[in-house]
């Protein structure tokens, strides 16, 4: 079993194929959308696949060290930031075929007009415990 | 198995043992060693007497902890194993726990989960689940909450106010897990309500009772939410409607009026409408005043825009939000809101995403990100 990261992101991915923001769509493709989201982390449960899945605000701050006894130094959001994290789904599946049969199964939800889309998702495996036998 | 009762019975079993002489910190965790105990075995096994039982089983980890802990550290005071039944009621031991678990030292998210383990009877399996952290997480902080108030007096007398505060804590924050959190949270402030004559305590268990009898109708079935004036009304509860007016009224006729009777009464005005429109918003704004004059609570404020917007117009509700800072949880929410009403829908819809974008949970997002969605959708098409 391998551990993986599906990514998804506000910006920072490449454009989608059907790329329309979400308040241009019907609130009823919403609720399909949404609905398609419910229904993949329910199966990944029953499949035994599923870890944690968490989305994330939209709105957040830069924060550093700023040297002893001085409040940490906030900042941001910076505009030049190219990325920005909307949320995870982290699984567990045999092998990186599964890994990535599940992420193409995830960027297909239904988005406006009905059709997949086609959402660029990032595919990250986690890095392992030291494993019993590598010397 | 009855697992509502067997929490109910915890309290009492825990004050036995504080009664016999055990300290807080060693009595809470041999109560819950029993209450785990329980669960695994009362399934099979049912007890005749459950208290009995209980009281037993954790009497008996108790002295099975402090036999290891006093051989290891030597020490010279030896617990009586004879209980020494005490002179105080176990109503007056009940609700000095709740002080204990909502003491003003403790941090609001110690206090629930103290409050949750030592008078809910949940175990920290429960409770961390409810909560979505890890369970060695949570029990590490319900025992540095026991470390932090090991030094209070058991029978010192408390604050009222932070108990509601941290059952209030416990029932807004409905997370998922096996344990309905909302429920207890009710069942909590009904105890509660039940060990000490209180009118705001009298009035936080209606404003529960009456905002807990919407639930059945706040979700759409596809799990989306369904603001208050587009809920079907026939599906509130109304025998928690009806207990919770009663609650309240009750506590009215007290004339000591505070928060939470306040914000019941609000409540109770809503539940008093059969349709959205029927809804007494002028006297749902007089009530805000009241709130604001209690509390000064900018959030209140804002609440109360939006029933100024209901009771005088959008215009008026507009006026009132000018007065408020725009950082405020929900402002771009509530401007959207009254813009929409008014008739600017492209201001409406563009607020409607920021406040999507702000929003702290993720239904209202979706909800919020829907209205800008039909908003859009209709000036389009």
């Amino acid at each position: 079993m391998a551990k993986y990261l599906l990514l998804k992101h506000y910006r920072g991915a490449p454009a989608a194929v059907n790329d329309v923001r979400m308040d241009q769509w019907t609130p009823e493709e919403i609720s399909a959308h949404v609905q398609y989201m419910n229904d993949f982390a329910a199966k990944l449960e029953q499949t035994g696949e599923f870890v944690d899945a968490q989305a994330l605000s939209a709105e957040g701050t830069w924060v550093r060290f700023d040297g002893e006894g001085r409040p940490p130094v906030t900042d941001g959001p910076f505009a030049e930031t190219k990325d920005l994290i909307a949320g995870w789904m982290a699984i567990d599946v045999d092998s990186y075929a599964r890994a990535l049969e599940l992420a193409g199964e995830l960027s297909a939800a239904p988005g406006a007009g009905g059709k997949p889309i086609h959402e660029w998702l990032e595919l990250r495996p986690f890095l392992t415990e030291h494993s019993t036998s590598t010397e | 198995m009855d697992e509502v009762l067997l929490r109910s019975l915890t309290p009492g079993v825990l004050t036995v043992l504080g009664r016999r002489g055990a300290d807080f910190a060693a009595a809470e965790d041999a109560v819950q060693d029993a209450l785990v105990e329980a669960l695994r075995v009362w399934p099979a096994d049912p007890p005749r007497d459950p208290r009995g039982w209980l009281v037993t089983v954790a009497w008996r980890r108790f002295l099975d902890a402090t036999r290891a802990d006093t051989a290891r550290r030597r020490r010279e005071d030896v617990v009586v194993e004879e209980p020494v039944p005490g002179p105080v009621s176990a109503v007056d031991d009940t609700l000095q726990l709740y002080f204990l678990c909502a003491h003003p030292s403790l941090t609001p998210s110690s206090a629930v989960a103290l409050t949750l383990r030592a008078v809910g009877g949940l175990t920290t399996r429960q409770i961390a689940q409810a909560y979505l952290v890890p369970e060695a997480t949570m029990a590490q902080r319900i025992s540095r909450a026991k470390r932090t108030v090991s030094g209070v007096r058991f029978d010192a007398p408390g604050d009222v106010a932070t108990v509601l505060r941290v059952l209030y804590l416990v029932f807004n924050e409905g997370y998922s897990g096996e344990v309905d959190l909302v429920a207890e949270a009710i069942r909590l402030t009904r105890q509660l309500a039940t060990t000490i004559d209180h009118p705001e305590v009298a009035g936080l268990l209606a404003l529960m009772l009456l905002t807990a009898a919407r639930r059945p109708a706040r979700t759409a079935r596809d799990g989306s939410l369904v603001p208050l004036a587009e809920q079907d009304r026939s599906r509130w509860d109304t025998a928690a409607v009806t207990e919770g007016v009663a609650v309240l009224q009750a506590a009215l006729a007290r004339d000591r009026l505070g928060e939470y009777q306040a914000q019941a009464a609000i409540a109770a005005l809503h539940a008093d409408a059969r349709t959205a429109a029927e809804t007494d918003w002028v006297q749902i704004v007089e009530w805000y005043d009241e709130l604001v004059r209690l509390t000064g609570s900018p959030v209140v404020r804002l609440n109360r825009a939006v029933a100024v917007g209901e009771a005088d117009g959008p215009r008026a509700g507009l006026a009132a939000l000018a007065e408020l800072d725009d950082a405020l949880p929900r402002h771009a929410a509530v401007a959207a809101y009254l813009h929409e009403r008014d008739g600017d829908l492209a201001t409406a819809a563009r607020l409607y995403v920021e406040a999507a974008r702000k929003a702290a949970d993720l239904a209202e997002r979706d909800h919020l990100t829907r209205r800008a969605a039909r908003l859009n959708a209709r000036r389009t098409g």
